[in-house]
């Protein structure tokens, strides 16, 4: 390496590390702020490690507001939800990528076509709708409006088309019905596209927050997101709690990225390169 | 005998073969139902409802839906103020978030596409706003630029600055800082995209402009820029719809205000209908953003089909 290279490369590492510094700064100071007296969180110059700190921020959160059904409801909207779209968008995906049957094309460009449609322009109707099914302030209505993706169906689909029909023909003369060769054959083959859709997913349920907002109003109902929102409003000058309340609604999706994070980029980049 | 026989095959075969076609198609709407029946009734019915529901007028209170025509329009386009002021502070959000995130994304995957210790580290690091909960990092966000005590403004009042900017309290700064908040968010998504483009660059191109005599920065502008434009264009068109409908960042942080400076038109649609209730004109306004949308999605088609033709 020449002496032009050596001194390149050092002031690489000092732009990344000032980057990198600039983005995690602001998780930093939010665990810092979690671990001190309410006196203490803005006091100036900032202190970082706190000298005394206040492990019963993380004990007191969980009184003030009902943060342990949050994470309940949040659970179950994010888990429900996530496997009900996997199931139906593999199966749905199947028969446009390997079945041949009548209408085919054109019911799969009405899915194609509501892709590029935002949620915003229809969650009013969507609304309205499902409050005349009874089913606003519940978390079924939440879960049903949220699990039959057009984007999950074309994810899937894409991916299946790649599978050789050989295969499947091989399966079906060896006397695999249809349902035989999803299982069998499809979904073990899709791992990675299911994976995925799973992270994608979890991710948009757990983070979602305008959908919980519209539709879930009776307390024991909020999810985690709605939770962090209210100890905002109503303890708006509590910054030690808050913070605290907000490192905890972090934690899941921290470790799923830690241990995940290959699948989180594999989807994104891929859709890139199609695009 | 064998010649009725043979008849009787005959007539089964395609009697047969029809039953058996049917077979085939009800298997397959087994596989389709479970799916479509739940896309039908959450997204398709509610889209074209929406579209009809913009041409009546129905309230949250009674309980009459009458048809208006284009009175919704009509009534947006002149006389309501807060739709043309969330269409500009839109437009506003809009020009300045996407290309202040393209360019610090494609700097960022410049900077770890790089053959260093650590990329992997600095990539999850660059990408992780992005997965991170909106409520929880805006909340932070929120506090740290909190214009009294927040430890931004300590810093810059340190610094000999005597009147620091009130961020999100200033009519002035509120969109700025939900801008700056956005593309910190945002920036690591589009840059995993980039560098999946950066990726397929072909290595042989540099080792030709390098043979050439380009340096780095001729290398940048004549193979790397070219060779991820359908990256680029990508990326743009995904920003620019992401930013058209985004309001869950502007009810987090300022609820569109103070007054209505960070009101954009999604929060239009949302404060129309569900503290309004106002239910056919948010429609309307949704008509608007559908229109939008719609007009980036087909020039995103027509071009990207002249990419794949040109690559």
């Amino acid at each position: 390496m020449t002496k032009k290279q050596i001194i390149g490369k050092i002031i690489l590492y000092i732009v990344l590390i000032l980057l990198a510094i600039g983005m995690l700064v602001p998780f930093a100071w939010m665990i810092s702020a979690s671990l001190k007296a309410e006196k203490d969180v803005f006091a100036f110059p900032i202190q970082w490690i706190p000298t005394n700190p206040k492990w019963s921020n993380y004990v007191k959160i969980w009184k003030k507001v009902p943060l342990l059904i949050g994470f309940r409801n949040t659970i179950v909207i994010t888990v429900v939800a996530t496997a009900l779209q996997v199931i139906t968008s593999s199966f749905a995906a199947y028969a446009f990528a390997k079945l041949t049957f009548k209408g085919r094309d054109t019911i799969f460009l009405c899915y194609v076509m509501t892709i590029a449609i935002p949620w915003q322009v229809y969650m009013v109707p969507q609304f309205i709708m499902i409050k005349n099914m009874g089913l606003t302030d519940s978390l079924v209505g939440l879960i049903l409006m949220q699990s039959f993706t057009a984007t999950g169906v074309f994810l899937m689909r894409q991916f299946y088309i790649g599978i050789p029909n050989e295969l499947l023909e091989a399966a079906r003369i060896d006397g695999l019905s249809e349902y035989g060769i999803w299982a069998k054959i499809m979904l073990p083959l899709s791992k990675a596209a299911v994976a995925t859709l799973i992270i994608q997913g979890f991710v948009f349920e757990w983070n979602d927050f305008m959908g919980p907002l519209i539709y879930l109003s009776s307390s024991n109902k909020k999810t985690v997101q709605l939770m962090l929102r209210m100890f905002n409003t109503q303890y708006s000058s509590n910054y030690a709690l808050i913070m605290a309340a907000a490192t905890v609604s972090l934690i899941p999706v921290f470790v799923l990225f830690i241990f995940l994070q290959r699948y989180f980029v594999q989807g994104i980049a891929a859709a890139g390169i199609k695009g | 005998m064998s010649d009725t026989s043979a008849k009787a095959a005959a007539a089964a075969a395609p009697k047969k073969k029809g039953s058996l076609q049917r077979h085939r198609t009800l298997i397959a709407y087994s596989f389709l139902l479970p799916n479509l029946i739940g896309f039908m009734v959450f997204t398709f019915v509610p889209i074209a409802f929406s579209l009809v529901l913009s041409l009546c007028d129905w309230g949250a209170g009674n309980t009459g839906i009458k048809f208006v025509g284009l009175d919704n329009f009509i009534q947006m386009f002149t006389q309501d103020k807060s739709f043309w002021i969330s269409l500009k502070n839109t437009l506003y959000y809009t020009v300045v978030t996407v290309p202040v995130t393209l360019f610090i994304a494609l700097l960022l995957a410049i900077l770890v596409n790089k053959p260093i210790k650590g990329r992997t580290f600095f990539r999850s690091v660059f990408f992780f706003p992005y997965v991170a909960s909106l409520v929880a990092v805006a909340v932070v966000w929120m506090a740290l630029f909190n214009p009294d005590k927040g430890p931004i403004n300590s810093i810059l009042m340190a610094l000999g600055i005597a009147n620091p900017p009130r961020w999100a309290a200033s009519q002035t700064w509120a969109m700025p800082t939900i801008i700056g908040l956005t593309v910190w968010k945002g920036m690591g998504y589009y840059m995993i995209v980039y560098l999946a483009g950066l990726q397929g660059v072909n290595p042989e191109l540099y080792e030709a402009a390098a043979l050439d005599g380009a340096n780095k920065w001729q290398q940048f502008l004549h193979v790397t820029w070219p060779c991820i434009t359908p990256t680029t264009f990508f990326n743009l068109m995904m920003l620019i719809v992401a930013t058209f409908k985004s309001y869950d960042i502007m009810y987090i942080t300022t609820q569109g205000g103070p007054g209505e400076a960070t009101k954009v038109l999604a929060y239009h649609i949302y404060n129309s209908a569900f503290v309004s209730g106002k239910f056919g004109y948010a429609s309307a306004v949704a008509m608007v953003l559908f229109v939008i949308v719609a007009c980036v999605t087909l020039i995103q088609f027509r071009v990207e089909k002249r990419f794949t033709d040109y690559l």
